[in-house]
């Protein structure tokens, strides 16, 4: 398993968190709507000009920008 | 009194459950952030009187923005807590239910949303995680008030749990990891059509096109309900009110109390726009102009906000909006602002930080023109063709946008990124979407038509007095050297700090030309906000940056107002 930043995920495919990097106040945040370690996350929508990003987590979605989504790792399923 | 406060994440229906409980009407909508500020209400159980209040909603008890901070302030204040769940997502609303456990105050939950998780598959255990919890667990479907009885009957079995604290959040996401898994099964989905429909509205390309479609089609909307309702409706009422109304100008005869009442006489008629006369002017601008739009415009805000588009509008505008120093969700004041810039102003408590809520309130005051003054302008320019209309609102988008730009650069502070959950689709329901819009409707005209009375009074007072003439011919110069617009206007201007909708009114005998009636209300609409809204803008930005922004206003009116001078009359 290959540890990436969110960011790079295409449209469509699922990844697997593998860590937060970032403060208390970050992993509060995304804790808080349910992406932490373990969870599987379906990249949405990728919005062009370093626009949001929109990922599927148990099955809501969550638009964040990409500065946040940097700091997220995952590891993409095969 | 006990105080019982309704508490739980954003957007899981505390502000419906609000409403079923206390009978108090609240503005509720499908998208996280529509309350930011508190609501009280009572109800009587068992001869008790409890006061019930409903906070806005917040993920954790460390608050990320204003409106969060009101909930988590509340909290101090609250006897009993009734910790709403969304039960569709259970696990993520647990974490703040544990850290509202730790505050060791009574508790009971409210399994919210009960009839969505069961048409999605989710089951869960009630009893189960009543038994783990150790508080009252009831499943409720506050839309249709199912379960909500049960709740206020086990409200007096609210009690403290009896647990060690597990002091940090590793533990916490243990104990909630494993309390779903014990209490929740889910039946497993598959992606279908429908799924595959939905995201087409946040991706991209297809969401802008989205976008496009939705927002011409609610514009379309407004349109043909708020003409439908003056054809059909208001102005048959206004042509038989005719009739009293010359009976009692006959009646009372030239004087002071003629003026204040009836108006002047225009060729010898009563004349609805000009007149301003308390019952002629002071009823037909807000019941005869600007009712039927305001009605229109929330009917369409309404099925917007309920449908849960609006988190979606956000993320397919955050590239925009990002660049103005907001982000996406500034999308929201604007939407709010174009009804009336009172909830738009304070529709900026949801932004993280001072520049973003300094930005956005300034940009709303500024450049967004309620409909109450939209649906005027509507109604004076209408008659010289589109492109004049087209003219006002490309220019304030236009001054919106630069504006925006500029704030962007010059303020100091941060503009974090978008951060924003969204809602499942649901289908409006028509009786929510009735009582909503009656709601505002009935605030419209509540807070609107005194200050218009006050409005037309005022400027009867100052004209028999003789200030108006005083005023118009000391300012002639610079009206007409700067904006290309008589001194008479300046009276207009004035009176838009009551009231924009009674000032476009003012215009009208003026006898001005197209291109300087579009000068007059661009003006208008950007100089200075009316007296509600600086009320407001005043509490959310304070003092020191009220000044600024009302700074901002003045100086973006004498640009814009001059450019366009430049433009339209050389």
């Amino acid at each position: 398993m290959n540890e990436r930043s969110l960011t790079l995920l295409k449209e469509g495919d699922a990844a697997t968190v593998l860590a937060l990097h970032g403060g208390c106040g970050f992993q509060r945040r995304l804790h808080a709507v349910g992406i932490r370690e373990g969870k599987t996350l379906r990249m949405v929508a990728r919005h062009p000009f370093s626009g949001p990003l929109v990922v599927e987590v148990d099955g809501r979605q969550i638009t964040l920008g990409r500065g946040m989504a940097q700091r997220i790792a995952v590891a993409q399923e095969q | 009194m006990k105080t019982v406060v309704l508490i739980g994440d954003p957007n899981v229906g505390k502000s419906v459950l609000f409403s079923r409980l206390t009978g108090v009407d609240v503005i509720a909508s499908n998208y996280p952030g529509t309350t930011v500020d508190y609501s009280k209400g009572r109800i009587t159980q068992r001869g008790e009187t409890l006061e019930i209040v409903d906070a806005p909603g917040t993920y954790s008890l460390e608050p990320t923005n204003n409106a969060e901070q009101v909930a988590v302030s509340l909290l101090d204040k609250a006897d009993v807590i009734v910790n709403v769940v969304d039960s569709t997502s259970l696990e993520r609303c647990l974490l703040l239910t544990v850290e509202l456990l730790e505050r060791r105050k009574p508790m009971v939950i409210a399994l919210n949303m009960w009839d969505e998780a069961q048409h999605l598959g989710i089951s869960i255990d009630v009893r189960q995680l009543e038994a783990l919890l150790q508080v009252p667990v009831v499943s409720t479907v506050a839309i249709t008030g199912e379960g909500v009885k049960e709740l206020v009957q086990r409200l007096e079995e609210a009690r403290i749990p009896d647990r060690q604290s597990r002091g940090g959040e590793d533990q916490t996401w243990a104990e909630v990891g494993h309390i779903v898994r014990k209490v929740q099964t889910v039946a497993h989905r598959h992606h279908t059509f429908r799924d595959r429909l939905v995201d087409a509205t946040v991706k991209p390309g297809t969401g802008i096109l989205a976008a496009l479609v939705i927002l011409s089609a609610l514009f379309w909307l407004v349109r043909l309900v708020g003409e439908g309702l003056i054809r059909y409706g208001v102005k048959p009422v206004f042509d038989l009110y005719r009739v009293p109304i010359t009976a009692l100008s006959g009646w009372l005869g030239a004087g002071f109390l003629h003026d204040v009442l009836v108006g002047k006489l225009i060729d010898g008629k009563v004349d609805y726009v000009q007149s301003m006369g308390i019952l002629t002017t002071g009823l037909f601008v807000p019941f005869g102009m600007v009712l039927p739009y305001i009605i229109a415009f929330y009917l369409a805000l309404a099925l917007l906000e309920d449908s849960g588009y609006l988190p979606r509008l956000a993320t397919v505008t955050d590239n925009v909006f990002h660049r103005l120093g907001m982000h996406g969700h500034g999308i929201i004041p604007v939407l709010l602002g174009l009804g009336c810039n009172v909830p738009g102003v304070l529709s900026a408590r949801t932004l993280e930080t001072r520049k973003q809520r300094f930005i956005a309130a300034t940009l709303v005051s500024v450049t967004v023109p309620c409909m109450a003054q939209s649906a005027m302008i509507f109604g004076v320019l209408g008659h010289y063709g589109m492109r004049y209309i087209f003219m006002v609102f490309g220019t304030l988008a236009a001054v919106f946008v630069l504006l925006g730009l500029l704030l962007n650069r010059t303020t100091a502070g941060e503009c974090p990124e978008i951060f924003l959950d969204i809602p499942p689709y649901r289908t409006p329901s028509p009786l929510a979407i009735a009582k909503k819009t009656w709601m505002r409707v009935r605030w419209f005209v509540a807070e609107a038509v005194p200050f218009l009375f006050l409005g037309v009074v005022a400027v009867n007072v100052l004209n028999v007095l003789g200030v108006i003439d005083h005023l118009a011919r000391l300012m002639s110069p610079f009206m007409m050297g700067w904006f290309g617009l008589p001194g008479e206007a300046v009276p207009a201007l004035l009176a838009g700090f009551l009231r924009k909708d009674l000032a476009v009114g003012m215009l009208v005998p003026l006898a001005l030309t197209a291109a300087q009636l579009t000068i007059a209300v661009t003006v208008l609409a950007l100089y200075f906000p009316c007296v509600a809204t600086f009320a407001v803008l005043l509490k959310e930005l304070g003092a020191k940056d009220m000044l600024k922004a009302a700074t901002v206003m003045i100086l973006t009116a004498l640009v814009v107002g001059g450019t366009l001078h430049l433009v339209l009359l050389r």
